[in-house]
């Protein structure tokens, strides 16, 4: 007897031990995330997968799916928090699209494309952050971390280096990394570890392909994220 | 024949490259021009603006003449657009953020390549620079936000029209974009 909840009313199988978000890709539903990545030991941080729960909002990349649980992911109210969240994501950090390489392939943007979100809405808090540049191939824009750890989990899980960790809490968070400078350039971080291309914003970048695919060419700028994540994500589930 | 629709544009701390944008609709400005007319903008020799319909805001807030400009506009629109990345989130003017502004002016002013008669200028005519360039939603209230930089002419075209026709403006997937 197979087991199923249902998304906004339609029913989904799922197997045990399953999060609503696995379940949710596997059945070609998606729920907006930036920090979850089918790869990865969920995280639960960037709280854009915010769902209702039989009533109760919870982070369905964390959340594990129960038989008969009714979970609503798009209604006002929730489409809503995500709009806030994401805009709130955009004045943490300083994200200038025009300026940033990763625009047209970046994720961050790719949501706040899909959540339809023209405005800021929050006071810009213009923090002081610092650029990186000291490894020969990789560059850091602490600028535009979100903190999302996948650099972390990917240098952690898959390279077996600890190269990242966050550190601070609040509005002193930030991105450190495991050298005895700090910088990025005396850590053991190769250009070809997953850390170096995890990142789903421009803060981590491989130095001269900057505009390899012209601006106008690249993912987003046709597909929405919705369309490109279930493609890449089913895959991995053998979906 | 009813009134025309009354618009003023004005570039605060941008590079009126929205402007040029909004140009690129081409002969739609014809079309536009049938129930449009300008009030304060580049192509007037308006001032001041007077009583209007939209205000349409190009560029962030760097100094107190744009603060004035843009209370200006508030008082007198009725609906009052951001209009491309800088309106919209400071853009890249605001990059100047976390540098000290005195050691802005005197990179462009003193220590700057090839200057001459090198002095920081000082008239009392010139608008005083703020701290931080900011995104005109934290001076005063917005209603609409065209992202962009620039926004298409596409977009302008969208807004427009859809404003003109009594819809509520909305931008489809394709026009929207932050680069
Ligand atoms: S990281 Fe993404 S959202 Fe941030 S500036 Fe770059 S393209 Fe824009
Ligand atoms: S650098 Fe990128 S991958 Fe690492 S935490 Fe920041 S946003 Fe996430
Ligand atoms: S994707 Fe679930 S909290 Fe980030």
């Amino acid at each position: 007897m197979s087991k199923t909840i249902t998304i906004d009313g339609k029913k989904i199988p799922f197997s045990e031990g399953q999060t609503i978000m696995e379940a949710a890709t596997e059945a070609g539903v998606y729920i907006p995330h930036l920090c979850h990545n089918p790869d990865y030991e969920p995280h639960g941080s960037c709280k854009l997968c915010t769902v209702s729960v039989n009533g109760r909002n919870c982070t369905a990349c964390t959340f594990p799916a129960m038989d008969g649980q009714e979970v609503i992911s798009e209604s006002r109210e929730l489409e809503h928090d995500r709009q806030r969240i994401t805009q709130m994501l955009f004045v943490e950090g300083n994200h200038f699209c025009p300026g940033c390489e990763k625009t047209g392939n970046c994720q961050l943007q790719a949501v706040a494309y899909h959540l339809n979100m023209l405005d800021n809405h929050f006071p810009h808090f213009f923090a002081d952050r610092e650029v990186d540049a000291s490894h020969p191939d990789i560059l850091i824009d602490h600028n535009r971390c979100i903190f999302c750890t996948l650099c972390v989990r990917a240098s952690r899980e898959k390279d077996g280096k600890n190269v990242f960790a966050i550190s601070g809490r609040g509005i002193n968070k930030h991105l450190i990394v495991n050298s005895a400078s700090g910088k990025l350039g005396d850590s053991d971080i190769d250009v070809n570890d997953c850390a170096a291309h995890i990142c789903p914003t421009g803060a981590i970048l491989i130095k001269r392909q900057g505009y390899r695919i012209p601006i106008g060419q690249r993912i987003y700028d046709h597909k929405e994220i919705n369309e490109v994540a279930l493609e890449q994500e089913r895959e991995g589930h053998g979906g | 024949m009813a009134d025309k629709i009354r618009v003023a544009t004005t570039s605060l701390a941008g590079c009126f490259g929205c402007h040029m944008s909004f140009l690129d609709i081409d002969e739609r400005m014809l079309q536009l021009a049938e129930s449009v007319e300008f009030d304060r903008s580049p192509i007037t020799d308006i001032e001041h603006c007077t009583n209007c319909d939209i205000g349409l805001i190009e560029g962030g807030v760097c100094n107190s003449e744009n603060v004035h400009v843009l209370r200006e506009f508030r008082k007198n629109c009725k609906i009052l657009v951001a209009v491309g990345a800088c309106a919209v989130n400071g853009g890249l003017p605001a990059m100047r953020n976390h540098i000290d502004l005195e050691d802005c002016l005197k990179e462009a002013y003193i220590d700057g390549i090839g200057v001459e008669n090198a002095q920081i200028p000082s008239d009392p005519e010139l608008p005083l620079l703020l701290n931080q360039v900011h995104p005109i939603h934290e001076i005063v209230k917005i209603d609409y936000f065209l992202p962009g930089c620039p926004p298409s002419a596409d977009v302008f075209w969208k807004f427009l029209t859809d404003l003109l026709a009594g819809r509520e403006p909305e931008l489809p997937y394709e026009l929207v974009h932050y680069d």
